[in-house]
């Protein structure tokens, strides 16, 4: 009795397909026809690996992933910016060959084992998106302030209500500050850029700061937005508006400069990747698990401790060996010279190979994938 | 019977993945809440309240509208155009409606917060302190009357395009003004079409998830009917849709929970709307 | 509706009866000319009508504006031809997201479709008793699941059945689907209940059996009512995003199969490209604009079609 909708329902179906096939395969995805990337040096590879995880990423994920695809024409990358939370739990499910994180996995975690990797294989980490977080304002002619971590930390407690207020002022004699109310704009959803951001506000303004570090904002109340963007678009559109952002984002507000040791620092990739070098390995963890413990509090001249980090993850041998062999290339062009700088052009971030010790423990940790 | 199987699942699978939830204890649940329901209380308040703003202010234009294009439409082709325009703004999807009270509303609510807070407060919804962003329940209740207008209108135009044509003549012919006979002929036999509608917004709303994320400054466990400031009581589709990325386990579970407690609210507004309607018809 | 139920009703008879006086009388009656105040109040009434009008088109003319005036730099051949694999900052384009939504959409509506009008068919012509009551009472409780909801329950599915985090076009489909059928069930019943009866008598006078008359007389007259709820019901599906969000993910290369791996659609793009910049922030807001004017386009197709099929059909059927 329903026949004839469902035929009519099946045509429209069928069209939808007609209507796909005729538009074809978009034109930026025909592969040339001999497949020989511009001089690449590896293997040549082919076939089709999966990804997801961390939204940080996203934007250095472009860039590696186009910029990849120059070199290997045959190899689709897939990246699924979900979250780092439920990337992880895909990897470990075995629903991705790869992850994007922005908190490492944990012992136990490693210790479970993951879906995509062979029996008795151990997990490769290893950071790839060094990021610094800008304090960022919109004040009226102000491009940077000089801001301590406990007046930082005040300001997203709510307690400075005004801009002009002492604390601010003695900082920065010779600004002409408003008498504009602050509002302090902090992210809506679970994110990294919050836990880093409650990590250093923790280790740096012990005494003002009383939360723990948490993806979550620990604060109850003031002015939430939803994602980066939501906080870039409410600080853009209010005056006297500060949030804590992705430095890449924040390219047309006010940044401030954070007092590290006895210096006013600004945020820049050069400061964020010394930070990292200023920091340890994690103890405990195998030789291709490259995972920090940032360093915070690190006085190193010209060094910028509030950053992101993020890893990606994969494993050390795979169930399936095509599908490490992908992985592996993959992970090396991420990691290599080039790109990195991809990464630095299209989101700011800071390249790794900047920092000679970190990266030689991360090509090492690269090159036993597969 | 195909749709009692459908609607079983649905219940089935929400309840097996969510169900559970009910029991967590710190650790396991979201934003660090203690139990369950201290974080879905809340947030069905939230759900609740927004809901209620849009549908006050969408209720007076929807049905304003829906007069245009029936009895005030000075010609067919009027009504229909109307109609027309209505069906496109029910064509925007949901994100750019996001997009439209993130970027272009809130920046404009600002200082109508202001303006609020410093002449009315005494009204508990204007208690302030006024939110600088614009981004506030206000704000949020606004963009979802806009988004669930045309659907009460549609409703609306249906019914009072349903009212004898004779009855309203004769209403003119009395020598009623048009208003009268609006009032008194096409109002009264329609007043179950428009609880319908303003209930089927009213579920629409409770419902809606990425403009209240984008547009909405939410603080969890809060309620408060302060409708101007910063601290607003958050929603359970916006809480979801901005928890659920970064979930796994039984964090997941814990908002498929929430979906649960979501449907449950919403479904308890639509019988509590058919009692509405059907009273408002004497049999 | 009921007239008893109205005023006017009960016998006056009007101006210069001999009930002018009663208090009860609407103040239509009163008076033969209506006096100031009335006429004000009505005058306000119109000046209400016209003001919800405007209230009305205001947010939908800052939208288009907005649209068009942050998207239309990207309104280009490139948008319809590309996807956004191996784009890096400008240019680009969204074919992905189009394919993805035209192809989930086409799956919602085959789902959707036959298991909403079996139900409406069941209600008007056979349901009967207890199965039907309950059948109804299911289409309203369906009515009201929330979209998010929706997209939990698919995701709820799909991890029992494959597994925690599986994404993929059929589970939006199916999440969408939840919101559809009821919407299907409801216009189709309309639709198929305005079918003379007389028709159906006269067939089943015939000796036709019951399955027979619906198949050949029920359901060719209703078709073309039966054609526009079905297109209004993929206008209200196609625009949705929070389930698709959480169930058919996010990617930026084309895929031609439902059934695996992440699909993008028009919503999850602009939702995407807004969220995720890069270091060139404007391209990317160029594209979310510029896919929300696609987006917007596509489902005003719909709609005019909804209007205009109908009458198409009917004159098919009639020359045929």
């Amino acid at each position: 009795m329903i026949g004839r909708m469902t035929k009519v329902a099946a045509t429209a179906t069928a069209a939808g397909m007609i209507l796909a096939a005729l538009a074809g395969c978009a034109a930026n995805e025909e592969t040339p026809g001999d497949g020989k990337g511009s001089g690449s040096p590896a293997a040549k590879l082919s076939g089709t690996i999966d990804g997801a995880g961390a939204s940080s990423q996203s934007a250095a994920q472009e860039a590696w992933r186009g910029g990849f695809a120059k070199l290997q024409s045959d190899v689709v990358i897939n990246y699924d910016p979900t979250g780092s939370g439920t990337g992880r739990e895909q990897f470990t499910e075995g629903g991705v060959a790869f992850v994007g994180t922005d908190a490492p996995f944990s012992l136990d975690d490693v210790a479970a084992g993951f879906g995509s990797c062979a029996d008795g294989s151990g997990l490769v980490e290893v950071p790839v998106y060094i990021s610094p977080i800008v304090v960022a304002f919109n004040l009226d002619g102000i491009t940077e302030l000089n801001l301590a971590p406990k007046t930082i930390a005040d300001i997203f407690l709510g307690k400075i209500a005004k801009w002009n207020d002492p604390a601010i002022t003695a900082d920065n004699p010779g600004v002409n500050l408003p008498d504009t109310n602050v509002a302090a704009v902090h992210r809506a959803d679970k994110s990294g850029t919050t836990e880093n951001f409650t990590d250093w506000l923790a280790a740096n303004a012990k005494d003002a700061w009383p939360h723990e570090p948490a993806e979550e904002w620990p604060v109850s109340g003031g002015e939430a937005a939803e994602k980066t963007q939501g906080v870039v678009a409410t600080v853009t559109s209010t005056p006297g508006a500060v949030g804590y952002v992705d430095a890449g984002q924040a390219s047309g507000l006010g940044w401030a400069a954070i007092k590290v040791g006895g210096a006013w620092v600004s945020a820049s990739p050069e400061g964020a990747a010394k930070a990292v070098g200023e920091s340890s390995l994690q103890e405990g963890r195998a030789d291709t698990d490259v995972v920090y413990d940032l360093n915070r509090t690190t006085e190193a001249a010209g060094a910028y401790p509030l950053i992101l980090v993020s890893y990606l993850g994969a494993c050390e041998k795979y169930k399936d060996a095509e599908q490490g062999k992908l992985v592996a290339g993959y992970f090396q062009y991420v990691t290599s010279e080039d790109g990195q700088a991809a990464a630095a052009a299209n989101a700011g971030s800071a390249p790794l190979t900047s920092e000679e010790g970190l990266s030689a423990k991360v090509s090492s940790a690269v090159a036993s994938i597969g | 019977m195909a749709v009692l199987a459908v609607l079983a699942g649905v219940l089935i699978f929400l309840a097996v993945e969510g169900g559970p939830a009910v029991f967590y204890k710190q650790g396991a649940l979201p934003a660090h809440a203690t139990s369950f329901w201290q974080l879905a209380g809340p947030l069905a308040f939230g759900s609740l309240w927004v809901a209620v703003i849009a549908l006050a202010f969408a209720a007076p234009p929807a049905i304003g509208v829906a007069l245009a294009a029936t009895v005030y439409a000075p010609n067919q082709r009027f009504g229909r155009l109307l109609a027309a325009v209505l069906d496109l703004l029910a064509a925007v999807p949901s994100v750019v409606f996001g997009l439209w009270g993130l970027m272009i509303l809130a920046p404009l609510m600002g200082p109508v917060d202001a303006w609020l807070g410093r002449y009315l407060p005494w009204l508990p919804f204007f208690a302030g302190p006024p939110s600088p962003t614009g981004r506030t329940v206000l704000t949020a209740g606004l963009v979802v009357a806009v988004m669930i207008l045309p659907i009460m209108a549609a409703m609306c135009r249906e019914t009072f395009a349903l009212t004898p044509t004779t009855l309203m003549e004769a209403g003119l012919a009395l020598g009623a003004t048009r208003w009268e006979m609006v009032r008194w002929a096409v109002l009264p036999g329609a007043r179950s079409g428009m609880v319908a509608g303003a209930m089927l917004g009213f579920g629409r709303a409770l419902g809606e998830t990425m403009a209240v994320a984008m547009v909405l400054s939410p603080t969890p466990f809060l309620v408060s009917v302060n409708v101007i400031s910063s601290d607003n009581p958050a929603t359970i589709a916006a809480f979801i849709a901005s928890t659920f990325p970064e979930s796994r386990g039984k964090q997941v579970g814990a908002l498929i929970g929430l979906g649960l407690v979501l449907f449950g609210v919403s479904l308890l507004i639509s019988v509590i709307g058919r009692r509405i309607g059907r009273k408002a018809v004497p049999a | 509706m009921s007239v008893t139920a109205l005023p006017m009703g009960g016998g006056h008879t009007g101006p210069g009866s001999d009930f002018a006086a009663d208090a009860a009388v609407p103040p239509m009656l009163k008076t033969s000319g209506p006096s100031l105040w009335r006429r004000a109040k009505n005058r306000l009434a119109a000046v209400a009508v016209v003001a919800a009008v405007a209230v009305t088109a205001i947010p939908l003319v800052s939208m288009i504006w907005t649209a068009v005036a942050r998207g239309s730099q990207r309104l280009d051949l490139a948008l319809f031809t590309n996807s956004m694999y191996g784009v890096v900052g400008q240019g680009g384009g969204l074919l992905h997201a189009l394919t993805g939504t035209v192809l989930i959409t086409a799956a919602t509506a085959t789902i959707s479709v036959p298991l909403g009008l079996a139900a409406a068919i069941y209600l008007t012509e056979y349901g009967r008793g207890q199965l039907a009551a309950l059948t109804r009472r299911a289409v309203d409780v369906m009515v009201s699941i929330p979209s998010i909801v929706a997209g939990l329950a698919a995701y709820a599915l799909f991890s029992m059945i494959l597994g925690p985090g599986t994404r993929s076009g059929l589970a939006g489909a199916v999440a969408l689907s939840i919101i559809m059928v009821p919407v299907v069930v409801r216009s189709s019943e309309e639709v198929l209940a305005m079918v003379p009866g007389d028709l159906r008598e006269a067939g089943l006078a015939l000796g036709a059996p019951r399955y027979r008359v619906i198949r050949r007389i029920v359901l060719p007259t209703a078709l073309p009512g039966l054609t526009s709820g079905a297109v209004l019901g993929v206008a209200r599906i196609i625009g949705e995003t929070a389930p698709l969000l959480l169930v058919a993910g996010f990617t930026d290369a084309m895929n031609y199969n439902l059934a695996d791996g992440r699909m993008a659609t028009l919503p999850v793009f602009i939702y995407s490209q807004w969220s995720s910049k890069g270091l060139d922030a404007a391209a990317y807001d160029q594209r979310a604009w510029a896919g929300a004017l696609v987006l917007m386009a596509l489902v005003v197709v719909l709609q005019v079609l909804a209007r205009a099929l109908p009458p198409q059909i009917a004159k098919l059927r009639r020359n045929r």
